[in-house]
């Protein structure tokens, strides 16, 4: 998993609530038995007309954001399926952090385990950033994950909480499966305490 | 000891290690995977040669992709959805789960193949890559959603890291009103809390109402979880469940269902437990609902009228302009007005003998509206055969419906079964977001009587007009 430690962007605004999975990879492109290449369908009904042809107004379309590597989004940000294939398009269109007032559980993390980071602010601070960000490409935002802080393009820094466990697992692109392999001996001693307490399972 | 909620004694019995920060590593009991989630974990395990620690408590099943036209036995035309199957196909035997594959009878959507093999149990962890897990909450199992990151997580590992939800506590009291159903109070649910009113929470269901569910109601009640933003729900077993359960396939039997039996006659929230959250509804305050918007918490009685954006605050105001331009409905039409195209009955939310049953009595002896597309897919090969042998299929079909072969089909409209754009469903699924059944679909979820009821007469209906 690619590191997350500073990034400096474009961000984007996108300031509807609940958008959810569906609107963010349709499943048409599900299809797909690879985890790469799905950046080009990333808000694929919003983002293309009936025929293929950009929708010009749509944020992403606009000259500006084309580039954009944050996204700063409405309340419930991600709800809806599953689908890793979410963070993954996100991912493969360069973007690499999302800014909301909430997300959905799984999507939340799901993005950890794709090297994106999501950041939950109370709605006024994402106001701020959602204004930040409509000021198009000439605004950048700087975000420290290490500092926990993100800075505006006028220079106001804002803090933002986040689990230890997964900032350091982002900081360092760690693998979770790795880590809980090393575990093995507590897996084997839970499985034969389990065995002999719920010889049914 | 201190009270313990049901979620925190199925958390302590499968937790192997706490981690200093919080996060945990819970051992998972069952693990169900399907085709559209779990290409990309099978292959991460190849490329690190990794094997699946537990492949005995591993089930797999195709469902999303799979068509369910009789044809189908000729092959997948879909070449994408034939090699996402194909790939479950070959992972399934390569790595030595369990197996049904598309030509077997006990072959249908995975939440609803689970309970139904006795793979789901009172007390166990239940993961599967889907987020409608949550429907084996019913069996008071604790059974949530995750990745496909996750997914390889748990085939390398048989655990999960986690990070404990708080507890939430949604009680619906007395009995429910004719015409009103276990799809009606998951709704009513979502519609009082919001779609993000459960997050960071298990939810427990409790009280009458849903104690009087069958465990088929129970199912469909858990399955919407998800949709209030919750990681999970539960209904704490009862004899409702112990009946259900047993003599299926995977469950215990003789002196080990003994021993299962007084274990799970622990698994209840205990009297003084805390609760984060508490949301009480009246069961006689239910009515049979619809939604009118993209989202499901959009709810409301079917003899109410859509609403206006401005009856709204905040984000919602533009969200509701924005739904109901999509759904192309205009505020104060009353919602027994609206016509509709299609109607869809299945889904592991409603894709049940229970379902198809209601479904039955309000068809028997009726017919489809002339020109309207109507169709039943049931959840299993297992259900689709007692439906048959119990005469519903011949009830449906004499309607006017097609009867379909099991999968999850236009639930998300990843097989041929999509609307057209503008192409407006009553459905008994669970997700009314825009383009969820097809491009420019408009879907409007409800009950499977209340689908019925709308196949007869072509729009939006009260379902008691019709008892
Ligand atoms: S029936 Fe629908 S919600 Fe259920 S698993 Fe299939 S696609 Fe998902």
């Amino acid at each position: 998993m690619e590191k997350f430690d500073k990034l400096t962007g474009i961000a984007a605004p996108m300031p509807l609530i609940n958008v959810d999975t569906d609107m963010i990879i349709p499943k048409q492109f599900l299809k797909t038995i690879k985890r790469t290449g799905l950046g080009v369908h990333l808000f694929d009904e919003m983002r293309y007309d009936g025929d293929g042809g950009e929708i010009p107004d749509f944020v992403l379309n606009t000259p500006q954001y084309r580039d954009a590597e944050i996204l700063v989004a409405g309340d419930n940000f991600g709800c809806g399926s599953s689908r890793e294939h979410a963070p993954w398009a996100l991912l493969d269109f360069g973007i690499r952090c999302v800014i909301a007032p909430s997300f959905a559980d799984i999507f939340y993390n799901n993005c950890f385990k794709n090297g994106i980071l999501p950041i939950a602010l109370p709605q006024e601070r994402v106001d701020i950033l959602m204004r930040d960000a409509e000021k198009g490409a000439n605004a950048r935002m700087d975000i420290d994950l290490e500092a926990q802080t993100i800075t505006t393009s006028d220079g106001e820094t804002i803090t933002f909480d986040i689990d230890p466990f997964r900032k350091h697992c982002l900081i360092n692109g760690l693998d979770d499966i790795a880590l809980t392999l090393e575990k093995a001996p507590a897996i084997d001693a839970f499985e034969a305490r389990a065995s002999a307490a719920r010889p049914w399972v | 000891m201190s009270p313990k909620t049901l979620y925190d004694k199925i958390w302590d019995a499968h937790l192997v290690d706490e981690a200093e920060d919080g996060s945990s590593l819970l051992y998972i009991d069952r693990h169900l995977v399907h085709e559209v989630t779990s290409p990309q974990a099978f292959e991460g395990l190849r490329m690190t040669g990794r094997k699946v620690r537990n492949p005995q408590n591993t089930i797999a099943v195709p469902d999303h992709n799979v068509p369910t036209t009789p044809d189908r036995v000729d092959g997948i035309k879909n070449e994408e959805s034939r090699i996402q199957v194909e790939a479950l196909d070959r992972n399934a035997q390569d790595f030595g789960v369990n197996y049904y594959p598309v030509s077997d009878i006990r072959q249908g959507i995975v939440h609803i193949v689970g309970p139904e093999q006795g793979w789901t149990l009172p007390g166990m962890t239940v993961v599967c890559g889907d987020s409608h897990t949550a429907t084996h909450g019913a069996f008071g199992a604790l059974a949530h959603g995750i990745g496909t990151s996750e997914v390889e997580h748990v085939l390398a590992t048989q655990t999960l890291i986690q990070q404990k939800s708080k507890n939430m506590k949604v009680e619906i009291t007395g009995r429910l009103r004719p015409g009103v159903t276990a799809k009606d109070i998951t709704m009513a649910v979502i519609g009082a809390t919001g779609t993000a009113g459960g997050t960071g929470h298990v939810i427990e269901y409790c009280g009458e109402a849903i104690r009087e569910l069958s465990m088929e109601g129970r199912m469909t009640v858990c399955n919407m979880a998800i949709e209030g933003g919750a990681r999970a729900g539960l209904i704490a077993p009862d004899e409702k469940t112990y009946q259900y359960v047993q003599g299926r396939p995977h469950a215990p039997k003789g002196a080990q269902w003994e021993a299962a039996l007084a274990w799970w006659k622990t698994l209840y929230s205990d009297p003084d437990a805390h609760w984060d959250k508490v949301v009480t509804i009246r069961g006689e305050d239910i009515a049979p609902l619809v939604t009118w918007g993209t989202s499901p918490e959009d709810v409301l009685p079917i003899t109410a009228s859509v609403p206006a954006p401005e009856d709204f605050t905040g984000g919602k105001v533009d969200a509701a302009r924005r739904a109901l331009e999509y759904m192309g409905l205009t505020a104060g039409q009353p919602l027994s007005e609206v016509e509709i195209d299609t109607v869809f009955i299945g889904s592991c939310t409603n894709g049940r003998i229970e379902d198809l049953r209601a479904a039955a009595r309000v068809l028997e002896g009726k017919k489809v509206k002339d020109g309207l597309r109507a169709m039943i897919v049931p959840g299993s090969g297992l259900v689709r055969a007692q439906a048959e042998e119990e005469g519903l299929a011949d009830i449906f079909t004499k309607a006017g419906f097609e009867w379909r072969l099991a999968g999850c089909s236009m639930c998300l409209a990843m097989n041929p079964d999509q609307l057209a754009p503008g192409e407006r469903c009553a459905a008994t699924s669970n997700r009314n977001f825009e383009g969820r059944q097809g491009r420019g679909g408009r879907t409007h979820l409800m009950s499977p009587a209340m689908a019925a009821a709308a196949a007869v007469t072509g729009r939006l209906t009260d379902v008691r007009e019709m008892m």
